[in-house]
């Protein structure tokens, strides 16, 4: 995200008014942050609610914000001593962050400035006594690994100091980019993504409708689930829109093929549409959206803007509880293994067979990995060695036909193994 | 055979585990009697669903074969059993007003409500397989089982309708057609068993068929004497040997032989702690050992499994209640030892093996709970050709008072 964006717009001479005193308020930090919001605003978003941060004057130069603010960030090391503490918002953002009902904080995870000058931003923005929501990407794989460990370190600080953080992990844009994309291209593609789920949340907020749904219901959604919460926005024009909104959805790659809505927890719809949005496109669309997520709480909320005549825009939002931890084990071994778990497994002579494990994210593993204390990240190296890839679970004779998938579980992995019965 | 008085109905079920043809002779009287048998190990079902076609053909030639030597007739068509994950089942109710000057509900109103209830959205390549009729109700007067003659308004039906995938349904027929075998109706393998295993009174007092085949496993509940709720569970007794093998680490047909001498549903019954079983090669001389507690342990979990999934959908559709009359299993799966315990202690509801004897002939080899849903496709098309005798009649009538109408004209 950090990443030089070349064919960005050239810098525009802003008159800077005063800021009105409006209620929302969008701060993009880091690079990857003013991209996002130079987005927003060629979207048509108001500029006044727009401020950039960034340390560094050439980006903040190619902000068309109206409100930028050049800030020193501390240094990790400064961090590390304890600075981080005590570090005070300058007044000018103390001001910018006055009189906010609700902030939007959009950056860039595992760069310089957005990992750190996010989960302050946060934090001060509380203290201002606003709702904080946070719109972060993580870096692709290929950034490295320090650049994702970074990003790790800097969401989990976040995630304590905002109400809501969204999560955009770029790597699963790799789905979306065939071969020809340009590597900017793909970065411009995330910055797109993020906006979108931004503008699917700005409405929420400010359009009325007749079923509102509170932005303090959303953050409860996202408060407990942050790591798996998953995002997707879709609009569709014409008669069909209710179909192919729908279509859009399912085929969105961070719902991954409607996998994700099957696994949630909890299920936020916001729909928005012109006045003629009829009762059966809300229907159809609700309805086949709850198909979807059998297992979850849907809440959904409908909201109606004049410019949407014939035009139906959908936002999802899937949050799910975080796995618990027992019996769970890590897939390949890439990642650290999780000490504790490995302990147990070692001086129980169990069963060969263990249940197919879930699939973690990367920052819920590594926040696994946190709880297990510092000595993890020492040993892991070794530990590596002993993993060994025991999970696949051949179907046997049932390998190559249709499987059955009941409420997520495949019936024709045995029974024992999927309930982690150990056989002695 | 050469009694013109009396029919042949076949019923043709090709399962998982094995292909069965069953022979019956309908007299005029509407004795149903069956007078063959054959069956065929099935190599080409994989799930209740054909995966190999000309496996699966030759499979049904050699039962076809057998029951036409067994019953001594040339078999031409039969009544075809189809079953796979992909059925579902529902309840749709249809209306229709009643438009006559006397309110009087007539046949014709009778059909137009049915044609109503049967009209469903569904997917393109959705097939109905059946529209059964529950109740009628009449104004919101709710039981009414025939309406003919009577006075109302406004007419309501409810129907249960069965659908499944079109294409994946045309294939069991057409491995029928390739034998020159007509097929007069896809009957649920599941409602045909439960046609041969209940009598109207256990229908009356509300039933659960479970039928535990080699690839699925088929439901269907009674409730006041109508079908309330049918479904089908893509896992089945191949499931339980396939745990074996890879639980045991044993080939599949060596976990099918296992299943079949030592297996049980319940781990307690009869005792098993401690004890193994050595498996011998043709020398004599041990292979393997295998913990008996284990293999128990993998069968119990999965049929426990079973009952629990079918109770989770029955909670669903809110029928667990009507059940007076208790569970009956039928199928290959209800010969495993102590399944009735299980499914007792699972579904916490009385539990019996359902026993055939809705039906005479060949009493002995035919009350066998694997055989039920061959039986009960014999039922379903003796109800079909009554019915359609029955239409026959009513047409001919209509012919021999038109053609008096016409006779009386001519003089």
């Amino acid at each position: 995200m950090s990443m030089d964006d070349t064919n960005q717009l050239p810098p525009e001479p802003s008159p800077a008014p005063l800021p009105a005193r409006v209620p929302v308020r969008v701060f993009g930090a880091g690079a990857a942050g003013i991209k996002v919001c130079e987005n927003l605003m060629a979207a048509g978003m108001p500029a006044g609610v727009f401020f950039a941060l960034d340390s560094d004057p050439r980006s903040l130069a190619a902000s068309s914000a109206v409100e930028k603010l050049p800030l020193t960030v501390p240094r990790a090391r400064d961090m590390d001593a304890g600075a981080g503490c005590r570090f005070e918002p300058p007044p000018v953002l103390k001001a910018a962050l006055g009189g906010a009902e609700l902030i939007f904080i959009v950056t860039g995870l595992g760069g310089s400035t957005g990992t750190m000058l996010g989960p302050l931003l946060a934090r001060a923005a509380k203290e201002a006594g606003a709702l904080t929501l946070a719109f972060v990407t993580m870096p692709f794989d290929f950034e490295g690994t320090r650049k994702k460990q970074a990003a790790r370190d800097g969401l989990e600080e976040l995630l304590q100091a905002a109400d809501g953080v969204i999560c955009l992990p770029n790597q699963k844009l790799s789905k979306l980019i065939d071969g020809n994309t340009s590597f900017v291209e793909a970065f411009k593609l995330s910055n797109e993504l993020l906006a979108d789920a931004l503008r699917g949340i700005w409405r929420l907020r400010t359009r009325q409708g007749p079923v509102e749904l509170h932005f303090e219901q959303l953050c409860e959604l996202l408060r407990d689930q942050h790591t798996e919460s998953a995002f997707a926005v879709a609009e569709a024009e014409g008669p069909n829109r209710s179909v192919e909104v729908l279509e859009k959805l399912l085929a969105h790659p961070m719902l991954e093929g409607g996998q994700i809505l099957t696994e949630a927890d909890s299920v936020l719809v916001s729909l928005l549409g012109g006045p003629d949005l009829t009762l059966a496109d809300v229907n159809s669309v609700m309805e086949q959206l709850s198909s979807k997520c059998e297992g979850a709480q849907v809440s959904m909320g409908a909201s109606i803007d004049d410019s949407f005549r014939n035009r139906l825009a959908v936002t999802v939002i899937a949050g799910r509880q975080p796995v618990p931890e027992i019996g769970v084990r890590q897939r390949g071994s890439a990642e650290p293994l999780n000490h504790q778990l490995l302990g147990r497994s070692e001086t129980k002579p169990e069963s060969r067979f263990v249940p197919p494990p879930p699939v973690l994210p990367p920052e819920r593993m590594n926040q696994m990995l946190r709880q297990s204390g510092g000595r993890g990240r020492k040993s892991s190296p070794k530990l590596r060695q002993t993993q060994l890839p025991l999970e696949i679970i051949s179907k046997g004779r049932f390998d190559k036909s249709e499987p059955t998938i009941h409420r997520g579980e495949d019936l024709d992995v045995p029974t024992y193994i999927r309930r982690g019965i150990s056989l002695n | 055979m050469f009694d013109s008085s009396s029919s042949i109905i076949v019923g043709l079920e090709i399962g998982t585990s094995k292909v069965c043809a069953v022979v019956g002779e309908l007299h005029a009287d509407g004795a149903l009697n069956i007078v063959g048998l054959g069956q065929a190990r099935s190599r080409g079902v994989r799930k209740g669903e054909i995966c190999d076609a000309p496996m699966a053909e030759e499979d049904v030639r050699h039962a076809i074969v057998e029951a036409e030597q067994m019953a001594d007739v040339e078999i031409r068509s039969v009544y075809l059993g189809v079953t796979g994950g992909h059925l579902r089942g529902f309840n749709n109710r249809g209306v229709h007003p009643v438009v006559s000057a006397d309110r009087e509900i007539t046949d014709a109103d009778v059909q137009d409500v049915i044609k109503n209830a049967k009209t469903i959205n569904l997917p393109a390549q959705n097939h109905v397989v059946h529209a059964i009729r529950q109740h009628f109700l009449i104004d919101g007067q709710d039981g009414i089982t025939n309406p003919v003659g009577m006075l109302g308004a406004r007419m309501e039906v409810d129907v249960h309708v069965v659908h499944g995938n079109l294409n994946r349904l045309q294939n069991a027929i057409r491995s029928d057609k390739g034998l020159q075998l007509e097929v007069d109706d896809i009957v649920f393998t599941g409602l045909a068993s439960s046609l041969a295993l209940l009598t109207n009174e256990q229908k009356e007092l509300g039933s659960l068929v479970i039928d535990i085949g080699g690839g699925t496993t088929d439901y269907v509940v009674y409730a006041n004497g109508i079908i309330k709720h049918t479904g089908v569970l893509a896992v089945g007794g191949d499931h339980v040997s396939n745990d074996l093998a890879y639980g045991l680490k044993v080939p599949l047909s060596r976990a099918e032989q296992l299943k079949i001498e030592h297996g049980s549903a319940l781990m307690e019954e009869p005792p098993c702690a401690g004890q193994t079983i050595t498996i011998a090669n043709e020398l004599g001389m041990p292979l393997k050992v295998i913990n008996l507690e284990n293999l128990r342990r993998i069968m119990s979990l999965r049929l426990e499994e079973i009952f629990q999934l079918i109770m989770q959908d029955l909670e669903q559709v809110d029928t667990l209640n009507y059940l007076r009359a208790g569970v009956f299993l039928c199928g290959g799966g209800s010969r495993i030892p102590q399944i009735a315990k299980l499914a007792e202690q699972t579904l916490q509801m009385p539990v019996s093996i359902g026993k055939t004897n809705s039906i005479s002939g060949l009493k002995s080899a035919l009350d066998q709970p694997e055989f039920a849903t061959a039986i009960g496709l014999v039922k379903f098309g003796s109800f079909q050709q009554r019915k359609r005798a029955a239409k026959g009649s009513i047409t001919d009538g209509i012919k021999s008072t038109l053609g008096q109408i016409f006779k009386r004209s001519g003089t």
